[in-house]
């Protein structure tokens, strides 16, 4: 029992490695297209990548699925005991050994604590859904093996996360999750915009990170140790300025990685992935890290009154502006990565409130309904084969399950009773509205948050109303279709996707669905009156507005506003106008100093010096008569100086 | 005899040595202008050894040594005088300038150029093998 935490992170990262290095092998395709030529028949090619992909997909499952299964037996009493607030039994988990650094010692530690193991359910759970549903997804794709390999890779890593007990591992899996997202953003980097997304989620994330390891280092050196036990231990001792120091740091990579207000612009970029990376990275798991971080050290932030203050207006703006911006997108992905945002940032809120129990719960159903959203989005895209809304439209009859699912998924992120979105959701009101008299947050602050978190019920409620109808209802779009791009999935003629993609859609429903009643759901009855009351008015509005013209987008009811919503509210431009042109002009002007001033005076120095040596040159002309007379004048100097001075 | 006698006319002869040397252009001519240097020296020894009548006549046994370092002197640069006529057909000092420094401006480091080896030598004569003694 004590290893299961290093074998759940082992178990993915040696299907990484297999997947990487064996799945191709032996490599035989040089030999075969050689002999076939360009008459290759189809059939023949086809079953070559079908037998590459079978394999890497068993590589990929099948350490998942028993990652899952030993994460699921490590929760299963600390598990319910978070939510119950009972007193959880002690960490599972193993040292294994220190690193001596010369100063603060790196203790490698996994450990299952109530918390983790709560988490590392949900990116098992979901992981080994996401790889059942690549198979379908991806499944003529040349480069599936590394892709499913990479997921295999990113699960390891998010489990280091999950279950490190030391800040400097933990932050290891960071870094790794940072590498698997770009690499997977990048999956069809053949589109130039989706490297150049890739990157930008990259580099955006990296901003965040560097805040994200001096807090680390602050907190450590503060504590003395990097253990996390440790550090939270001595958290109430430390000097209110390094704890506010150290947490706004930690803040920073919190906001990178979790796509909170100041660096949330990656996220909708990120969406030139493959939908299932979408559904994984960027809804259900790495997003969430940072609101887990929190979570991890939430005494350390508890004590930091200031640093909960910015978060509570960071969480506040983030959820209505995205919830906001998801409301005017014409592409489904994106208008699903705005939701995450704005979910996030509930999560955010929820954590500034001072409740991480219900943060963390909502992040649990949040995980679960996201994931089912983005791949039910991945069902119909791979269907219509665009990502455009107004290409969709009356896929109802023609995907009856995916309807199905997509429901509960959209419901769930409504906060529609029963659902489990519903539950969380109040959890997160209950505690805003709690820290308007607890006095954790300033005043301002709260009421800040309370407002835009009610605001955002509703605009929630408008968006999942407007994605539903103009994806299932309506006129079916008549469109024709183009050949798909390189950055979307493939056209392909059946009436529902294949088993492979259907079958996780339909578990994940099931958790999306029921997760609510895990544990005891701390219901508020005025509360859940107010949230359902507000998220129905938005769906109400935007029906209204549906019913009068199906055709056109319901998000005209934003009448002047959409043009900045759908822009997301210009913070993409401000940023090129701020940062990203400014850079390569300052990259462009150092380069001309340097050529300049720098390269200009070694250059200007040799060539003086050539010149110079180019006088003296003009004696060696190679009349070996010259020299000697030359010989013969010197030492006539001499004699005549040594005469005349001696 | 006086000393001045013989020192003056060693003297006269290192003098037309020395001209001969830095003007002469035929290298045959320059070997020969630096023999009348040597004994120059020679006379001077000889003749200061008279005049001061050193007993081990050191004077004299360092003639002897320079007749002979002059012998093979000019046996040498005879056969390297012989050895540059056959390379080269010519004798002329004026057009011995291998010493000199490239023309151009940057000069090239060996090896560096193709071209490096061959802009030193622009006089240089195809070598004549096996040709034997004329």
């Amino acid at each position: 029992m004590t290893t299961f935490p290093l074998l759940v992170v082992l178990l993915p990262f040696a299907a990484a490695f297999t997947g990487l290095l064996l799945s191709r092998w032996p490599h035989r395709r040089a030999a075969l297209t050689n002999a076939h030529g360009q008459e290759e028949p189809a059939g023949h090619a086809t079953g070559r990548a079908a037998g590459g992909t079978t394999r890497a997909a068993w590589i990929a499952i099948l350490p998942t699925a028993a990652a899952a299964i030993l994460a699921v037996s490590l929760a299963w009493v600390p598990g319910l005991a978070y939510f119950t607030g009972a007193t959880a039994p002690p960490p599972t988990g193993q040292t294994y050994g220190t690193i001596g650094t010369g100063g603060i010692p790196i203790s490698l530690v996994l450990q299952a604590d109530a918390l983790s193991s709560v988490i590392g359910v949900l990116v098992t759970l979901v992981a080994l859904a996401v790889q059942v549903y690549s198979v379908g997804y991806l499944e003529d794709d040349p480069r599936y093996p590394s892709y499913s390999a990479f997921i295999s890779l990113f699960t390891s890593a998010m489990l280091l996360v999950v279950y490190a007990g030391d800040l400097l591992v933990l932050y290891v899996g960071w870094e790794i999750m940072g590498l698997c997202s770009y690499l997977l953003i990048g999956h069809w980097w053949e589109d130039r915009g989706n490297s150049r997304a890739a990157v930008k989620a990259f580099l955006v994330t990296r901003l965040g990170d560097v805040g994200f390891l001096f807090g680390i280092f602050t907190l450590g050196t503060a504590a003395g140790s990097f253990r996390i036990t440790d550090v939270l231990a001595k958290a109430p001792d430390m000097a209110p300025a390094t704890l506010v120091t150290a947490t706004m740091l930690l803040l920073a990579g919190v906001a990178g990685k979790s796509a909170q207000v100041p660096l949330h612009t990656w996220l909708p970029d990120a969406m030139a992935g493959p939908t299932p990376i979408s559904a994984l990275i960027h809804a259900a798991t790495m997003v969430a890290a940072g609101i887990f971080i929190v979570a991890r050290l939430f005494p350390a932030f508890l004590a930091a009154g200031p640093t909960l203050d910015v978060l509570a207006v960071l969480a506040a703006l983030g959820m209505l502006g995205a919830a906001l911006a998801a409301l005017a997108q014409d592409d489904l992905k994106r208008v699903l990565a705005y939701s995450t945002v704005s979910q996030l940032a509930y999560m955010a809120g929820g954590l500034a409130a001072g409740s991480d129990v219900a943060a963390v719960f909502h992040l649990v159903t949040h995980g679960a309904f996201k994931a089912l959203l983005f791949l039910c989005a991945g069902v119909v895209i791979h269907h219509v084969g665009s990502n455009l809304m107004t290409r969709m439209g009356g896929l109802r009859r023609e995907l009856p399950i995916t309807f199905v699912t997509m429901t509960i998924g959209f419901a769930a992120l409504m906060g529609i009773p029963p659902t489990g979105g519903f539950f969380s959701k109040d959890g997160v009101l209950l505690a805003m509205d709690d820290a308007l008299s607890t006095g954790v947050l300033t005043d301002a602050a709260a009421l800040l948050l309370y407002g835009c978190a009610l605001a955002t019920v509703a605009v929630t409620g408008a968006y999942a109303t407007r994605a539903w109808l103009r994806t299932f209802f309506g006129p079916p779009s008549a469109v024709a279709l183009p050949e798909p791009e390189p950055g979307t999935a493939h056209v392909v003629d059946v009436r529902e996707a294949p088993r492979s993609m259907l079958v996780p859609v339909i578990l994940l429903a099931v958790p999306a669905l029921l997760l609510g009643f895990a544990g005891e759901p701390h219901l508020d009855l005025g509360m859940a009156v107010v949230s359902v009351v507000l998220a129905a008015l938005g769906a109400g509005l935007v029906y209204a507005f549906w019913r009068i013209d199906p055709v056109a987008d319901p998000a005209r009811l934003l009448g002047p506003l959409r043009v900045p919503c759908e822009r997301a509210f210009y913070v993409d431009t401000l940023y090129a106008a701020l940062l990203v042109r400014p850079v390569p002009a300052l990259a462009r002007l150092v380069v001309r100093t340097d050529d300049v001033l720098v390269d200009g005076a070694v250059r200007g120095s040799g060539r003086s010096a050539r010149v110079l040596s180019g006088v003296l040159r003009l004696a060696q002309n190679g009349n070996v008569q010259l020299y000697v007379s030359g010989l013969l004048a010197g030492v006539l100097l001499i004699v005549v100086g040594a005469v005349m001075f001696t | 005899m006086h000393i001045v006698y013989p020192a003056v006319v060693a003297a006269l002869l290192f003098s037309i040595g020395v001209y001969g040397v830095l003007a002469r252009r035929n290298t045959i001519l320059v070997l020969m202008s630096v023999e009348l240097m040597l004994n120059a020296v020679n006379l001077n020894l000889v003749a200061f050894d008279v005049w001061l009548g050193d007993r081990l006549h050191s004077g004299q046994v360092l003639t002897l040594f320079v007749i002979v370092i002059a012998a093979a002197e000019v046996g040498l640069g005879l056969a390297i005088v012989l050895a540059l006529y056959r390379n080269r057909r010519t004798v002329d000092i004026d057009h011995l300038r291998d010493l000199a420094e490239p023309p151009g401006d940057r000069p090239r480091p060996p090896g560096a150029h193709p071209d490096g080896r061959r802009e030193r030598h622009d006089d240089e004569q195809p070598v004549q093998r096996g040709g034997g003694p004329r």
